[in-house]
């Protein structure tokens, strides 16, 4: 292979509100049987590329014990493998990750160490399949020193939360943003790029001396006119989980089933962690319209437009409606959910009533509970 | 050197006539059970949970299933860089080559295979049933009471007792007789076909008996032991244990797991069973179906009437088809408007638009009524079932099908369809 990869997963987003005080975005469960990092690693490993190093810092506990062994997503290999990079103190080092450059820097020799010329940097929270094979070659063709992977947004849409792109007819990059309030373009940096080693040692080498740590603001953005920037455009489904509303609706996304077609039936598949749960279990009074329902789950009472997470154990006479159950939930009998994202490992008491009356709403409930 | 305290040996080599077609291409141990778990799943998990890190498989009948399903034991946790699992066929040999003859006959011609662990004890194991069972327990019991060998037994009603190998003991669990399938019983406790051997007693017995014909634990190598004064002994085991070698009690089994609260118990946390996933993503339900009492493996889609079935993983039950009383294994496809009662429909299978199986009055099977009978239909792993076609009861197909074998589109109770080139 020509390429070894980087997958950036160390960020804290705000705008997950609570669901990121328990884990990193890339742990973000996903479609039921997933975590959001798993599309990145499943693409890494789709495309060949043998050696992938993953960079964690907040909260990591759950995204580091869902990559506690690489083998599912087959890079338990002699030839490579899967690195974790948390943050470590060095004797001339003891900063935590300041930026994504930053994160790279200080674990520079990855890169040193390697003979692959090519880089993939992908990030940890994108939902999405793509050959980077493709886009390696197109990198190569437009002789770039840097590829970066874009997606053309709904131009109705606020871009204010992407890089936004503009680029000439030959693709190459003329203007990047990064958050802008009102962009010039709805064309969307992917957060996917591709670059050749031995740039990216000497890029980030020269950001460290500048005490420089963002790779968009001080690599790609200052170095946009003074580099070959190239813009690869994907076209089919990519998902950013950026924010509650996004993380609701991508996972509403699977309920369709040309979304569920692409990602379960096609090739090449989406790997994750193998939990060993039984069968899903559906007890006289169970009734469900048009749901997800994940491997261990037990269900009594009614779920419609949901998604239920492994193991959610659903009461005698819920109703669970349009929300998303996360792993782990236990919930009481009589119990009404409707427009809510359930916590993990919650336990929601018998005869509760949760709705979420303008927009979604998260419901956080830590009941203790013995588990047999 | 190495050492290990325990190794198993699970016999899996045996073919499982009574389950028909089910296992007209795969050993019975690789037969799918429970929705996405295969029967050898049991005790492979169960001798990871108990501690038990080396497993010799035993294959002679159809590996082919059981070899791909095994692997190099990742599911299980079985692979070591000492010990795991081993994959063990009958191979050639400079003189006297041969199949493996008989169950001890298969333990003799690999005996190589343990001297290398140098182990204490050997556990015996079958791959033909369901059950959790902790085999350290079992171990501290034979090593209590310093046997030779300790054979499981579990008590039976006493008029089913005459179906088992019985075993009559005193009132230590001392062994003093045993009866094969004995008219009448005089005792309820049967062998339940698990053994813990010390292994210096089983080796020399093997040795011993190694020119006898067709060489069996329950007939020659336990009476043998016993024969020659060695302290045997009983362990009572009263768990769940469930023999599914016939259709009709592998379909109960699997019925057996959609109770309320089922007495095999896959949910606990403690004690899981392991299996090779291949599907992953979650299983979707549509708008259009009904599910009662059921459940349902990991990727299926379900459009329709689902009630009291088991489901593998894979699934699809198109829109409007009715699923009742039935298992349906991995990857199967039911189409639009099909109705199943009562039917076993192994892996692959296509059930054409609007079939029905399981429809008329109970006639026993023309070929084989030991094998195809209690109202089943039975349908051989990538079956075809055309379009419109109805099917009835005690009757088994197998090979892709047209709808010209179906006079009137019809194929009546107790009729066997087997496709030329699907022999069995």
């Amino acid at each position: 292979m020509r390429a070894i990869g980087i997958i950036l997963a160390g960020g804290n987003n705000h705008r997950m509100k609570e669901l990121s005080q328990n884990r990193a975005i890339g742990a973000m469960p996903i479609a039921g049987s997933y975590r959001s990092i798993d599309f990145s690693l499943s693409n890494m490993s789709n495309s060949h590329i043998q050696k992938v190093a993953v960079f964690t810092q907040y909260n990591a506990r759950s995204l580091n014990e869902h990559l506690s062994s690489s083998k599912w997503w087959d890079f338990g290999r002699k030839q490579g493998g899967l690195f974790v990079f948390t943050p470590a103190m060095t004797a001339d080092n003891s900063n935590w990750y300041r930026g994504t450059a930053d994160a790279i820097y200080q674990n520079l020799s990855y890169l040193k160490d390697s003979h692959e010329p090519y880089v993939v940097i992908a990030s940890g929270d994108c939902v999405y399949k793509l050959d980077y094979n493709k886009v390696l070659e197109y990198h190569v063709d437009k002789k770039a020193d840097i590829t970066i992977v874009c997606k053309d947004m709904d131009p109705n849409l606020s871009v204010d939360r992407f890089g936004t792109i503009k680029m000439n007819e030959e693709s190459r990059i003329e203007e990047f943003e990064e958050k802008p309030l009102i962009s010039k373009s709805s064309t969307v940096s992917c957060g996917i790029y591709v670059i050749r080693r031995r740039l990216l040692i000497e890029m980030i080498e020269r950001c460290a001396e500048e005490d420089r740590y963002d790779f968009v603001r001080d690599i790609l953005i200052r170095y946009k006119d003074m580099k070959r920037l190239y813009g690869y455009k994907i076209k089919d489904y990519w998902r950013n989980i950026a924010s509650v509303d996004d993380y609701f609706s991508t996972n509403m996304d699977f309920l369709k089933p040309e979304i569920r077609d692409y990602f379960f039936h096609q090739y090449p598949d989406i790997y994750s962690k193998v939990d060993d749960l039984p069968p899903a279990k559906y007890n006289s009074g169970a009734s469900i319209k048009n749901s997800l329902i994940s491997s261990g789950c037990i269900v009594n009472g009614t779920v419609e437009d949901s998604v239920l997470f492994k193991k959610a154990y659903i009461g005698n006479n819920c109703y669970i409606k349009n929300s998303i159950i996360l792993n782990y939930v236990y919930i009481g009998d009589n119990t009404h959910i409707e427009n809510c994202i359930v916590e993990s490992r919650g336990t929601i008491r018998a005869n509760s009533y949760y709705k979420g009356e303008n927009g979604v709403q998260i419901v956080v409930e830590k009941g203790d509970r013995y588990v047999l | 050197m190495i050492k290990k305290e325990m190794i198993a040996m699970l016999l899996a080599g045996g073919q499982g006539s009574r389950l028909g077609v089910l296992t007209s291409k795969v050993a019975k141990p690789a037969v799918a059970f429970g929705g996405k778990y295969r029967i050898i799943d049991f005790p492979l998990s169960n001798c990871i949970n108990s501690g038990v890190d080396t497993v010799g498989v035993l294959t002679q009948y159809q590996p082919l299933r059981l070899n791909s399903h095994i692997g190099i034991g990742i599911p299980w946790d079985l692979d070591r860089n000492i010990g795991g699992v081993s994959v063990l066929p009958p191979y050639e040999k400079i003189e006297s080559t041969e199949w493996y003859t008989g169950t001890a006959n298969a333990i003799y011609q690999n005996i190589d295979y343990m001297e290398q662990y140098n182990p204490d004890y050997v556990l015996i194991l079958s791959g033909d049933h369901i059950y959790k069972m902790d085999y350290e327990v079992m171990l501290d019991y034979h090593k209590q009471n310093g046997a030779e060998a300790t054979i499981a037994v579990m008590p039976v009603p006493i008029e089913e007792a005459s179906r088992f190998g019985v075993i009559i003991t005193d009132e230590n669990h001392k062994i003093e007789d045993f009866e094969e399938k004995p008219e009448n019983p005089r005792s309820n406790l049967a062998s339940m076909g698990i053994y813990i051997f010390n292994w210096k007693a089983l080796k020399d017995s093997l040795i011993a008996l190694s020119n006898q014909p067709g060489l069996d634990f329950g007939k020659h190598i336990i009476p043998y032991l016993h024969e020659q004064k060695a302290p045997l002994y009983a362990y009572e085991f009263n768990g769940y244990w469930k023999d599914v070698g016939t259709l009709s009690s592998y379909w109960e089994a699997n019925m057996e797991l959609i109770d309320l609260v089922p007495d095999f118990n896959l949910y606990e946390e403690y004690w899981k069973i392991y299996t090779k996933s291949e599907i992953l993503p979650p299983q979707y339900i549509s708008g259009d179906s009904v599910i009662d009492k059921s459940i349902i493996g990991e990727g299926s889609v379900i459009d329709g009437q689902v009630i009291n079935s088991v489901i593998g993983c894979g699934v699809r039950i198109g829109k409007g088809a009715i699923v009742r009383d039935s298992i349906i294994m991995n990857r199967s496809v039911i189409e639009e408007g099909c109705e199943l009662y009562k039917a076993i429909v192994a892996e692959d299978v296509t059930v054409g638009t609007g079939s029905k199986l399981g429809i008329g009055d109970e006639v026993e099977n023309e070929t084989d009524p030991h094998i195809y009978n209690h109202g089943l239909v039975t349908v051989g792993e990538k079956s075809i079932i055309p379009p419109g076609v109805t099917i009835g009861k005690n009757t088994c197909i197998f090979g892709v099908t047209e709808a010209e074998d179906y006079p009137d589109g019809n194929l009546a109770s107790g009729k066997t369809l087997i496709k030329a080139g699907e022999e069995i």
